[in-house]
């Protein structure tokens, strides 16, 4: 199943709110675009969670070109869809590896929100690419993080890498990608504790994880990838920037995107840093991780609002 | 962003100096601003929404107070609408007597904290002088049992669980069955994160619910949740009758106006809140505070007690 299906396939799992929502609001024959309307679909596109700036935006951009009109949902929707793979679209490829020797790859984000999981997720994706993966379990402060890792490391037939009890992050990071260098791996996924991004003292030591990956091969961590909760709403901006701040992020995985939650927040976090997202977690299994692919994310924002997106979009 | 809103509604409100009433049209910036303030706190937007028209009908036709500024006034009233609003408060755990069992479970979305705050919850029951039971019902993630051991470790508690079996309701079964003779007064279940739209995983826990009957079942929510916490909440609520919510990672800076919307849809009492991830970062919840945090203030009742 493509990205798009499974996106599909989750959002359809519920009584789909937006989809009778809109369809409400046209009958067969279209809608006058008034002030009544407009309010509406502010609070379609609010629910989606994109924010409050992006939300005035696209709503202004509907009052310009369409106020005092009749149109039909078809017309709308392209209206807001095309403003928004505007500001979604990134480059293709979403992991650059090295161009020789180990790629180090570190994995931050707050608590509970995915890393662990979309590590395991990574580096079967990597395997199955033909590339051989060793993990590095940073978390040395939560209750059986390392054993967590462990077991995905085990699943997976994945060298690991563990401290001693207490041990710094930043020398087990440094472990890590030294293995890695000395067996020839080609990817390094290096986990990290959960913290949130006020706690200064934590993102510091992000800098310094950083720092000991670098110590072994100049230019490394060559991606810092930000796990993102697709639940979590307009604190994802305040994620974004002081993570991509203390470690570098390179890019977004945004996880958990199986449930009702539109993890449209990235869409505020794209339009103020431009960090790209590059994949996202569609479920707890091993293969729950595809690609992000930006033009499928937003037809997958309005999938409930037509009743076949994929005819209409086309 | 917290300065922010003051400066903003001081300037939208200037215009109503020296006029004596607040009125719909003297207003509106300044309403527009704390429903902004609002919306970018995650409160969900039809919350939001009923929230503003009912402050602006109680608000229109009020005297201007002498001693507040006419802004000040109107984040006033929303102040305190917002803290009725997530009221009454409920901190009890409606525990049983000592020669009895009580049975706490804990729900929620993946990774939200209920294992961690599985711990808290004992080691505050310990200091109650109660002896409670982790019991390790989260048989799906990963270490998931190691982790509630460590735990129970930690606070001194004992730990059940069944490494034999892939049937949580049986090891709650088994656990509350088992308190007794493990010097238990108190059993806390820890499930597994699910999300609500899980039909299968929510059915398991209404099995586990209608097995163990426990006394107070617990949605545990991440302070940090988005729109999204109305559909979960509800769910939730829907499958187990909830008896109150415990609101986590409030120690970062979330305005956490889930808080709001889970209260609004499942009517159950905010009872705790997470403020760290250590066993002893547990606090009763306040809506006063929790209404300065979403609002972006400072602790308004003080200045309320002065008009
Ligand atoms: N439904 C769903 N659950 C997920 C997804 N990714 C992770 N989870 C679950 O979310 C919970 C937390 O995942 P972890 O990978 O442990 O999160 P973490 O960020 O490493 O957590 P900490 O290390 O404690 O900060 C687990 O129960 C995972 O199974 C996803 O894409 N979809
Ligand atoms: N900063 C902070 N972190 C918290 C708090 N409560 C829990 N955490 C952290 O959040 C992460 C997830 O917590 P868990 O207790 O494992 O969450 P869970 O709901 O049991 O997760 P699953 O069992 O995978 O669904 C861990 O890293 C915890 O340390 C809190 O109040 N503040
Ligand atoms: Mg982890
Ligand atoms: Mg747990």
């Amino acid at each position: 199943m493509g990205f798009f299906d499974r996106l599909k396939q989750g959002l359809k799992k519920t009584g789909s709110l937006l989809k009778t929502d809109v369809r409400d609001l046209f009958k067969s024959e279209g809608r006058l675009i008034d002030e009544a309307f407009l309010e509406e679909i502010r609070a379609i596109l609010f629910k989606t969670d994109m924010g409050y700036d992006a939300v005035e935006a696209l709503v202004g951009e509907i009052a310009v070109k369409m106020r005092g009109r009749v149109v039909h949902i078809e017309e709308l929707v392209d209206v807001l869809k095309v403003k928004l793979k505007e500001l979604m679209a990134q480059p293709e490829s979403p992991i650059e590896f090295a161009p020789s020797g180990p790629t180090a790859v570190m994995v931050c984000g707050v608590n509970g929100a995915g890393k662990t999981t979309s590590i395991a997720k990574l580096a079967n994706l990597f395997k199955s690419q033909g590339k051989s993966v060793l993990l590095g379990a940073g978390d040395t402060f939560r209750a059986a993080a390392v054993e967590q890792l462990t077991i995905w490391s085990d699943r997976l037939g994945a060298p690991i890498v563990t401290g001693s009890p207490k041990a710094h992050p930043a020398s087990v990071a440094y472990r890590a990608v030294e293995q890695a260098l000395d067996q020839e791996i080609d990817v390094c996924v290096v986990d990290t504790a959960g913290r949130l991004q006020t706690q200064t003292d934590l993102m510091a030591e992000l800098t310094k994880i950083r720092a000991s990956m670098a110590k072994q091969i100049e230019g490394a961590p060559h991606e810092v990838l930000l796990v993102l909760d697709a639940t979590t709403g307009q604190n994802g901006v305040s994620q974004a920037s002081k993570f991509a701040e203390a470690a570098g992020c390179t890019g977004i995985v945004l996880a958990k995107l199986d449930g009702t939650a539109k993890g449209g927040v990235v869409v505020a976090i794209r339009q103020q840093f431009g960090l790209p997202v590059k994949y996202v977690g569609l479920g707890e299994g091993i293969d729950d991780l595809e690609p992000f692919v930006p033009d499928a994310f937003v037809d997958a924002l309005f999938a409930d609002v037509l009743s076949d997106p994929v005819t209409a979009t086309n | 962003m917290f300065e922010s809103l003051q400066d903003g509604l001081g300037s939208a409100l200037k215009s109503l100096r020296g006029q004596g009433k607040l009125s719909e049209a003297n207003m509106r910036d300044g309403l527009k601003l704390i429903e902004r303030s609002l919306l970018e706190a995650d409160v969900s937007y039809e919350v939001t929404r009923t929230f503003m028209s009912r402050i602006t009908e109680q608000a229109v036709g009020e005297a201007v107070l002498k001693s507040l500024k006419p802004s000040e006034q109107v984040v006033g009233i929303v102040y305190k609408e917002l803290v009725d609003l997530m009221g009454p408060v409920d901190h009890s755990l409606h525990l049983k007597g000592k020669d009895e069992v009580t049975v706490l479970m804990m729900c929620g979305l993946q990774g939200s904290g209920k294992t961690t705050t599985c711990g808290k919850l004992g080691r505050m029951l310990i200091s109650r002088d109660r002896k409670p039971l982790l019991v390790a019902a989260d048989l799906q993630r990963p270490a998931a049992i190691d982790q509630l051991h460590v735990l129970g470790e930690q606070i001194g508690a004992p730990v059940f669980s069944d490494r034999t079996t892939q049937d949580p309701v049986a090891v709650c079964n088994n656990a509350v069955k088992e308190a007794k003779k493990l010097g238990a007064d108190t059993v806390i279940l820890d499930t597994a994160g699910r999300l609500h739209i899980d039909d299968e995983l929510m059915g398991q826990l209404g099995r586990i619910d209608k097995r163990c009957s426990p006394d107070q079942v617990y949605l545990v929510v991440d302070g940090m949740t988005g729109q999204d916490a109305v559909n979960s909440a509800k769910a939730f609520n829907d499958a187990l009758e909830l008896d109150g919510v415990i609101m986590t990672k409030l120690d970062g800076d979330t305005r956490g106006g889930a808080a709001i919307s889970v209260k609004e849809v499942t009517g159950v009492p905010l009872k705790y809140m997470g403020v760290g991830e250590h066993l002893e970062n547990l606090e009763e919840f306040h809506p006063d505070r929790m209404a300065g945090r979403i609002l972006g203030q400072g602790d308004m009742l003080s200045l309320f007690e002065k008009a």
